[in-house]
């Protein structure tokens, strides 16, 4: 007997009873919808962590003064104070592979013009940061590497500062004054939005850090050193260059501590996306609960269905068929419903994701990966919940079955 | 059409283990069934008449003893076998119809048809079924599902159903139990009309005006054939029916006139 006939009798069957059908399908349906839309979600929270960490720049090592053990005393990153400006060049001029490198120093201070003022994070950077970062202008010129030597009182200010202080007016070529010193705005940055920790990332004044260093935040120390490398696969070498060499520069003893920490933008991003793929597996695990509920209501359908068909499990029997055909017949009824159930719930997933995009405005990402894998899970469903009852069905004795009252 | 029998039984044995307890249903029966016989099968219920018919329609599988069908051994076949058997060369009819619910009467008859080997298209097979469907009197009602069909109607859909393969046997267990009088005897005249066609005909029944329309009846006690006989005033369903007649007692003139065919 061919399969074409047996697919023939299964999907009769399925119309016979169109109702317990749809039924029955509707558990995998909303199971593969749920999994579907609950991956999308975390898909999408992951693409957005992601595209926010890679908004840092490529191929980045970041080197924070102090380390979380420094002689003893835990500091944080930033605040030791250990890092000094010849220590980036000295990182520029010595390890293989730096393309560029940015001096930071930060703090937060009030800045005013005409009668307006804001509190702010001012930042002070090389004139590579915007390259680093990937960070273009909206309007206006960035400062140069001329500005920086000579410590040129000239800054770039973030979308969010700019309508705080000057509202409507265009700020390039005003006058800003941080610390009572009246700075110059050479340009205004693109917006970048929320940062993944929910800070706004244009909330933010940029300047030479000579300038910064020399008139807002005062000291010699940096902050911290972002270094480019012209390619990714030479950041593990990078790293342990800039290591070693600063250990030597701090004349660090063997068996001591680094007075600084050295990270790359692949760890930060992982951490970052580690949170998010534990959600993404969390929703998907939750919605994987329901696809297998859904699975046991195939199985409960079909055993109260072989109970139900016993004579006319005997009936076909009867006129021929071999257990074969009906443990078939009975599998290929199990299957269609789940992967009918798991083509519409696809369908509606997708649907109920892209209506979470446009409302709640939660971001979601639907990979194809995901849409097979939940057709292919919600199929497999059915041949494993199937199995039983179609396995029973297929036993059963043809003349107890004709009997069957 | 071949001629010679159909049908060997040859010392045939069932018993059934239930338990400690041996249960024998049918304890050596020999019987032969020539092709174009209508053989009643009788006995009172635990005569074994319902086993024999099991082992006769392939359904089980005798305990010891032949049983040659078509000049063909059965008695040792596996399920598989046996079901490929049951649909090539066996018809059955059964008491409660057995037609699948909510289901056309087409895609009751196309049933045997969608297990057998000849991998028909779908029209090939709606032809074949509305033909036999025709051949029955139900043309025009192929569409209709079991529950829009008369008791009778229903039968026939079965009748149908186990004709559409072109059995060496039809094997029909209490086919009127079911039926009220006049329709008991409109089944036995499509029997009749099978029969008079050269299709053989085994039926399981224990009424005696029922049986009256066979050729031959064998009767049953106890797992053993206790008689076996010619029926000697055959009943004609077609001059009962013509007369309007339909009461369970026969009035004379619609015995029938043909000789019997006597047992070989």
């Amino acid at each position: 007997m061919k399969i074409g006939s047996t697919l023939n009798i299964a999907l009769r069957a399925l119309r016979r009873n169109k109702m317990r059908s749809v039924l029955t399908a509707l558990g995998i349906i909303i199971g593969v919808a749920a999994v579907i839309a609950m991956v999308g979600i975390g898909n999408g929270a992951k693409a957005q962590v992601e595209a926010q960490i890679a908004s840092l720049g490529q191929n980045v090592i970041l080197i924070f003064s102090g380390s979380t053990t420094s002689s003893g005393i835990r500091t944080g990153w930033g605040q030791a104070g250990t890092l000094k400006i010849e220590d980036a060049e000295a990182i520029r001029r010595e390890v293989p592979g730096v393309i560029a490198g940015s001096e930071e120093v930060v703090s937060t201070t009030q800045v005013a013009a005409g009668n307006q003022n804001w509190f702010t994070r001012v930042y002070g950077e090389s004139a590579d940061y915007f390259d680093i970062r990937q960070w273009p202008l909206a309007d206006g010129a960035p400062f140069t590497a001329q500005d920086v030597r000579s410590a040129n009182k000239v800054c770039v200010i973030g979308r969010t500062t700019a309508s705080q202080i000057y509202g409507n007016d265009d700020p390039v070529g005003q006058i800003l004054r941080i610390k009572n010193v009246p700075f110059t705005v050479s340009g205004v940055l693109t917006p970048k939005g929320l940062s993944t920790q929910g800070v706004d990332q244009d909330d933010i004044v940029i300047m030479p850090y000579t300038s910064a260093m020399k008139r807002v935040v005062g000291g010699t120390t940096l902050r911290n050193i972002n270094v480019q490398m012209s390619d990714g696969r030479q950041i593990a070498a990078a790293q342990q260059q800039i290591i070693s060499l600063l250990r030597q520069r701090h004349n660090i003893r063997a068996g001591r501590d680094d007075d600084f920490t050295v990270r790359n933008q692949q760890e930060i991003a992982d951490a970052a996306t580690a949170t998010t793929a534990v959600m993404t597996v969390l929703l998907g695990s939750i919605a994987g609960v329901s696809l297998v509920v859904g699975g046991i209501g195939i199985m409960n359908i079909m055993l109260v269905s072989v109970t139900e068909r016993t004579r006319e499990i005997g009936t076909r029997m009867a006129v021929g068929a071999h257990g074969s055909d009906i443990l078939m017949q009975f599998l290929i009824e199990a299957v269609t419903l789940s992967s009918v159930g798991g083509v519409i719930g696809i369908i509606f997933g997708i649907g109920a994701s892209q209506i979470l995009s446009s409302y709640a405005h939660w971001p979601t990402l639907i990979s194809l990966s995901s849409i097979i894998v939940a057709f292919m899970f919600s199929a497999a469903v059915g041949i494993f919940f199937g199995f039983y009852p179609a396995r029973k069905a297929a036993a059963l004795d043809p003349i107890e079955a004709l009997r069957y009252e | 059409m071949k001629n010679g029998e159909v049908v060997k039984l040859v010392d045939v044995h069932k018993t059934y283990h239930t338990g400690d307890v041996d249960v024998h249903a049918v304890r050596g029966v020999s019987l032969e069934i020539q092709r174009g016989e209508f053989v009643a099968l009788m006995g009172a219920s635990g005569s074994g008449k319902s086993t024999l018919m099991n082992i006769l329609g392939c359904l089980d599988r005798p305990t010891s003893g032949r049983y040659v069908l078509d000049d063909a051994d059965v008695s040792a076949l596996d399920r598989d076998q046996l079901a490929d058997i049951r649909n090539h060369k066996l018809g059955f009819v059964f008491q409660s119809f057995n037609l699948l619910p909510r289901t056309s009467a087409r895609e009751n008859v196309e049933l045997p048809l969608l297990y057998g080997t000849h991998n028909l298209s779908n029209t090939q097979l709606r032809e074949k079924a509305d033909a036999v469907l025709a051949s029955l009197g139900l043309a025009g009602r192929e569409d209709h599902h079991p529950s829009q069909l008369s008791g009778g109607q229903q039968q026939r859909v079965a009748i149908a159903r186990a004709l559409v393969n072109d059995p060496e046997v039809v094997l029909a267990d209490e086919p009127t139990g079911n039926l009220d009088s006049r329709t008991s005897v409109e089944i036995m005249g499509i029997f009749q009309q099978l029969n008079e066609r050269g299709i053989t005909i085994i039926m399981v029944t224990h009424e005696q005006d029922i049986a009256a329309y066979a050729r031959r009846n064998v009767m049953m006690r106890d797992g053993v054939i206790l008689a076996d006989r010619a029926v000697e005033r055959r009943l004609n369903a077609e001059a009962r029916l013509k007369a309007g007649g339909t009461g369970s007692v026969p009035s004379d003139k619609f015995w029938d006139d043909t000789e019997a065919v006597p047992p070989s």
